[in-house]
């Protein structure tokens, strides 16, 4: 893959059974992803796990009322720039108020957003009208 | 969720037989450590040559092991954990709160 644009999109039922698919989706982007300069068997396994966890994410906070619900997943590369949205229908929720995982008392949950801001270079949440999107970019230089 | 058990020097050795730990089979796996150790198996050494990628709820799965065992007075240890998977041990600091051992022949060594 060189500096061409690419833009992936897929739209999965609110099912934890589809994650492998999606994070094998991030996975072989970042391997083939000629144009980064850094170790690409490491950024593969970043987007897998970004992927999977935004993924799982949105699952959580789907609309369980609805049988028909989806989450939407885009990645785009643009130039230097990689941007992954995923959009739930759910309640939302407040990114913000996601604490920073406490080391010396490790618990079992919390360790999702903290990986994707960990291994991403920027992470937003908006709530909209049809959909919220979590909003995650990596520079790719 | 794929886990071959088998009972090696008196610890049940969980060999996980999949590629990925993540949200869709991490609760199952959960509930059958905590059932092992339930039912007396406070000794447990989970395997992980065949995982080459796990979530955050993989690594909280095997944290509701390790607090369980501890709670019994038990012993929890992984081993042959690939590099990228022991990476993300690494990055939530958990390799300082796992005993974690390179193979099975160390863990056994270590008892000695």
């Amino acid at each position: 893959m060189t500096g061409t644009d690419l833009q992936v999109e897929v739209i999965i039922p609110t099912q934890t059974r589809y994650l492998e698919l999606i994070g094998s989706i991030g996975e072989h982007i970042g391997k083939e992803l000629d144009s980064f300069q850094g170790d690409r068997d490491a950024l593969a396994y970043h987007l897998n796990l970004v992927l999977t966890e935004a993924t799982t994410n949105a699952i959580k906070h789907s609309n369980f009322n609805d049988p028909k619900d989806t989450v939407k997943i885009t990645i785009h590369i643009c130039e230097n720039e990689l941007i992954i949205r995923v959009y739930d229908h759910g309640q939302g929720f407040d990114l913000e108020s996601v604490p920073t995982p406490d080391f010396e008392h490790p618990k079992e949950g919390g360790m999702g957003i903290y990986f994707i801001r960990t291994l991403m270079d920027s992470v937003s949440y908006r709530k909209m009208k049809e959909a919220n999107v979590l909003e995650i970019r990596k520079f790719l230089t | 969720m794929n886990v071959k058990r088998e009972k090696v020097n008196g610890s049940m050795v969980l060999f996980v037989q999949e590629e990925r730990i993540d949200a869709h089979n991490s609760a199952d796996f959960k509930e059958l450590m905590l059932q092992l150790l339930e039912q007396g198996e406070t000794d447990l050494v989970v395997q992980l040559q065949s995982v080459r990628f796990i979530d955050s709820s993989g690594l909280g799965a095997l944290l509701a092991g390790l607090k369980n065992a501890t709670a019994k007075s038990g012993k929890f240890t992984l081993t042959n954990i690939q590099p990228q998977v022991l990476s993300m041990f690494e990055l939530t600091r958990l390799n300082r709160v796992f005993e974690i051992y390179p193979n099975l022949q160390d863990v056994f060594a270590s008892d000695q």
